[in-house]
């Protein structure tokens, strides 16, 4: 309970001491609005941990064998990441739900075990160094390319493209037949939500002095925490995966008194939050109490007619 | 290269049965149960605590294993879908719900040391361990240049036994019948007085069982108990063998299994073992984008 102490009794002591974790919030929270893209319309897609690798790899490479500035090598990233992303599009968007799902999977473990893994360019295994990283400077920028990301896409999901993906996302053959070019709306949704991702990507590469090939960075548990960010904080609102972000980055501190045990808490919660609210922590609607059947009830009388 | 096939029937084995489990619940709930992986371990863990910390035989602790991750199957339904089903939730939720209980089950076995409050359940903490030599009759056999160790041998006519009795309950009997009612559409399955919630509980319960069996026996023969085996050898795999098969066929699931196998074993001598797992999710991107269907579907529903 320090922790939330401290960030109303001395916020500037606070900033100073948390500053990494206020980054990698900032960054998480960008990874989510990626994720809500692409929930948004209706696709469950886990590439974005995918993307993050293609953003954060092609800034730091040209970072590290051309040395270009920063802003440039994260363009280029972003870029790499865009035409990548349409290219995979292409095939998998025809897939739903779960099986699109898998698909993605299948994308960032060929992604990062196939290839990162195996080209000596990327360092293989051993991840890559990465000197010119700055961690304190790095995290107003952050900051601030959240609050942008997060009101693009905000003004996004209001205008006629938000619409479009609302429709698709709840009926797709309804959409269809209104006149709805589906195929062309998902694919902007995943081609953004990859530009995000890969924003996200370089700039994290930018806070860190070293670039991880791990499952926990750039894999599947990458992948499922961000779909955790989005779904539990509400994938209906922009805001919701910002606010599931920012909750679940900060639960080791919330469940300080845990200790070792953190993880069984996080566990739980998880669980209690979404029986709960289904639709998220941000959201319309209340709790989702169901009555149990020993509950006493109303008493109906039936009328018997005439 | 011999020995190479060898292994990868057996690793098969134990991919097929893991996604004989996953498959079996996705089939009738239209659900990924993303704790299938943490009882796989859980059955592992538990099987080797009983007989190694508690001093029970072998063949107690795997039958106490198996009861355990059936009652995990209970948990799963009780605690991670029902209260999601009574609610009408999205699929997608069910998702996060069987992510936390994965989190919790990996959590409390890592947490494990001599000491802590859950010392009973395992004592390893983060750290791979094996049965040591002796814990179960292993005798090996050489045939021809080939090296068979009876702990993995067995594996294969258990899986496959299995996964053929399975299929007969599935096909033949009232359960089974009742099972594919449900899985085809529940509404009507309960409108034809079926208890559905209970047929629901009883797939969970056979499916974590599997599970359960496929962790005690990669645990046996591989030699390499972890809170983290779930994880990293089954989890994804699994998705891959039950989307090359075909998404809820439990002969898929099999053949699955068994090919995934080949195929790693092959892009390893192929292309060197760096690129095992690259090539397995390659082969599961490509699968999905030609045949979403798999090798054994015949339809694919819209989903999600």
């Amino acid at each position: 309970m320090d922790f939330f102490f401290s960030l109303f009794s001395d916020p500037v002591g606070f900033w100073n001491s948390h500053t990494l974790l206020i980054a990698q919030i900032g960054i998480n929270s960008m990874l989510a609005t990626s994720m809500f893209l692409v929930l948004y319309s209706g696709q469950l897609s886990l590439a974005a941990p995918g993307f993050m690798a293609i953003g954060a790899y092609t800034s730091v490479l040209m970072d590290l064998h051309w040395h270009t500035p920063l802003p440039l090598n994260i363009a280029a990233g972003v870029v790499v990441a865009g035409v990548v992303g349409f290219l995979v599009g292409l095939p998998v968007l025809r897939l739903r739900g779960v099986f699109l799902a898998i698909a993605t999977i299948g994308f960032i473990e060929a992604l990062r075990l196939g290839v990162i893994l195996n080209v000596p360019i990327t360092g293989e295994g051993l991840g890559l160094k990465n000197p010119h990283a700055d961690p304190l400077g790095g995290v107003p920028i952050v900051l601030l390319s959240l609050a942008v990301v997060v009101f693009i896409v905000w003004r996004l999901t209001k205008g006629r493209l938000g619409n479009a993906w609302s429709a698709i996302r709840q009926d797709e053959l309804a959409s269809l037949s209104q006149g709805i070019n589906v195929a062309r709306y998902k694919m902007i949704a995943f081609v953004l939500s990859a530009l995000i991702a890969a924003y996200a990507g370089g700039l994290e590469a930018h806070l860190n002095f070293f670039v991880d090939p791990g499952d926990s960075q750039y894999g599947v548990t990458r992948a499922v925490q961000v779909l955790t960010f989005a779904v539990l904080g509400g994938s209906g609102f922009v805001l919701g995966p910002v606010v599931g972000a920012l909750i679940i980055t900060l639960l080791p501190y919330i469940f300080e008194a845990a200790g070792d045990y953190i993880n069984i808490l996080a566990g739980a919660f998880l669980i209690l939050v979404i029986v709960f609210r289904p639709q998220g922590i941000v959201g319309r609607g209340g709790l989702a109490l169901v009555r149990p059947a020993w509950w006493p009830r109303a008493r109906v009388s039936a009328v018997s007619p005439g | 290269m011999d020995q190479q096939i060898v292994n990868a029937l057996f690793i098969g084995s134990i991919y097929a049965l893991f996604a004989v489990g996953y498959t079996l619940v996705f089939g009738i709930l239209d659900i990924l149960n993303l704790a299938h992986s943490a009882v796989f371990m859980l059955g592992a863990a538990a099987t080797y605590t009983i007989a190694i910390t508690h001093g029970q035989s072998f063949w107690i602790a795997a039958a106490l294993g198996i009861a355990i991750s059936a009652a995990m199957g209970l948990v799963i339904e009780h605690v991670c879908l029902r209260p999601l089903r009574r609610r009408q939730a999205p699929p997608i939720a069910a998702l996060i719900s069987t992510i936390g209980l994965a989190l919790i089950l990996v959590a409390a076995v890592e947490q494990g040391r001599p000491g802590t409050k859950l010392s009973w359940l395992w004592i390893d903490g983060a750290d791979s361990v094996a049965f040591p030599a002796g814990t179960f009759p292993n005798p090996i056999w050489h045939v021809g240049d080939l090296t068979l160790e009876a702990s993995k041998v067995v594996i294969v006519p258990i899986s496959i036994a299995l996964m053929l009795v399975l299929g007969y309950v599935m096909r033949y009997t009232q359960v089974g019948r009742g099972l594919r009612a449900v899985a085809e559409n529940p509404r009507a399955a309960r409108l034809m007085g079926l208890d559905v919630d209970r047929m629901i509980t009883l797939t969970l319960v056979i499916s974590s069982a599997l599970g359960g069996l496929a962790g005690i026996l990669f645990g046996a023969a591989l030699g390499d108990i972890s809170p983290y085996i779930g994880r990293d050898n089954v989890e994804v795999r699994g998705l891959a063998v039950i989307v090359l098969g075909g998404m809820g066929s439990i002969p898929g699931a099999v053949f699955g299994g068994y090919l995934l196998g080949v195929i790693e074993v092959l892009a390893a001598v192929t292309f060197g073992s760096g690129v095992r797992g690259g090539v397995a999710f390659a082969a599961l991107f490509l699968m999905l984008v030609l045949r979403p269907q798999g090798l054994f579907g015949t339809r694919l529903r819209e989903r999600l």
